[in-house]
């Protein structure tokens, strides 16, 4: 038996060995930011499309730190509020990258970042039918979870918490529930704050973490990137190992026959 | 540069005059960018990529020109 079981998992037939996902915004610099994607073992991350800065093109931009020949791109669609601006934002990236496995997210309102899920269900459709796979943002309603599913999302990625709060996961319950009436990964994306929660995450059965400020906003991001994938390694692993069941009372360790 | 040799153009918002005849591939790379990197849209409509070098820039049109940033 393998030290760490490597069966990978896939998402619209990619197959990938790490189940863990991280952004690549909030960085100090670029350079600390490829080296926590290094240490988390990500070989996905999601990114944003933004304007080009034409006063000044000669900035360093991220694909000179992270290859994305080496690492695969999601573009996400952070800070869109309606189906047609996520929509738009996914065409330029395909235009822009060529990839069509894509993170969809549709925000509700600006304070929760929780997602408005008919605008997340209509882009959802929309992008389908014009052949992207889209891995959809959502809130952790199993019934909403289906419906994304029967739409053409390739993943499921409920919220643990409002992104950004390192709350944890705040419903074990309907993770789980989403996780059992899924046929497509589910992947928690959106609100850890540390290492157990991301193993928290993997124990019920999610087939992987997405998460950017628990690792960026840590005081060392490039250690927490380690704790992170080895969090997420762990969980998948006790998942598969098949947890005690929990009793009431105690039951003792050490046998109680030939006490003195 | 005569106002006649030129047009005006918004890019990513802002106002700018570019030779009259430019085609987007010449606009892209008079800004100074990698055409491989970005993705531009005109007057709301994605402009492939392949064909930068054959659309010709006219008077009062639009463009956003995207790339990827970091986020989450």
């Amino acid at each position: 038996m393998p030290e760490i079981s490597n069966e990978g998992w896939t998402v619209a037939g990619r197959t990938f060995n790490s189940r863990l996902i991280v952004g690549t915004g909030k960085y100090k610099d670029f350079a600390e930011n490829a080296a926590a994607v290094a240490a988390s073992g990500a070989e996905i991350v999601t990114v944003a499309v933004r304007r080009v800065n034409i006063s000044d093109p000669s900035q360093p931009v991220l694909m000179d730190y992270i290859d994305p020949k080496k690492i695969t791109y999601l573009p996400n669609t952070a800070g869109c509020f309606t189906a047609e601006d996520a929509i738009r934002t996914l065409r330029l990236a395909r235009e822009a990258g060529g990839w069509d496995l894509v993170k969809l997210e549709v925000l509700g309102e600006a304070r929760t970042l929780y997602p408005n899920m008919r605008e997340t269900l209509r882009a959802t459709e929309v992008l389908a039918k014009e052949g992207f796979l889209p891995m959809v943002y959502c809130a952790d309603d199993p019934i909403a979870a289906q419906q994304l599913e029967e739409a053409g999302a390739v993943a499921i990625m409920p919220l643990g918490a409002p992104i950004g709060s390192g709350l944890g996961l705040q419903n074990r319950v309907t993770i789980r529930l989403i996780v059992e009436g899924a046929k497509v990964p589910v992947l928690v994306d959106a609100g850890v704050g540390t290492a157990s929660d991301a193993a928290v995450a993997m124990e019920l059965g999610c087939d992987g973490v997405l998460m950017n400020t628990a690792i960026a906003e840590a005081k060392d991001p490039i250690r927490m990137a380690r704790a992170m994938k080895l969090a997420v390694e762990a969980g998948r692993e006790a998942y598969l190992a098949g947890r005690m069941q929990k009793r009431l009372y105690a039951d003792p360790s050490s046998p109680l026959a030939g006490l003195i | 540069m005569t106002h006649a040799d030129t047009l005006e153009v918004r890019i990513n918002g802002e106002t700018r005059r570019v030779s009259a005849g430019s085609t987007i591939a010449a606009l892209v790379a008079e800004i100074g960018l990698d055409p491989a990197r970005v993705a531009v849209e005109r007057n709301l409509e994605i402009v492939p990529r392949s064909t930068l070098g054959d659309v010709a820039v006219v008077d009062g049109d639009a463009f956003e020109i995207v790339h990827f940033v970091g986020g989450g």
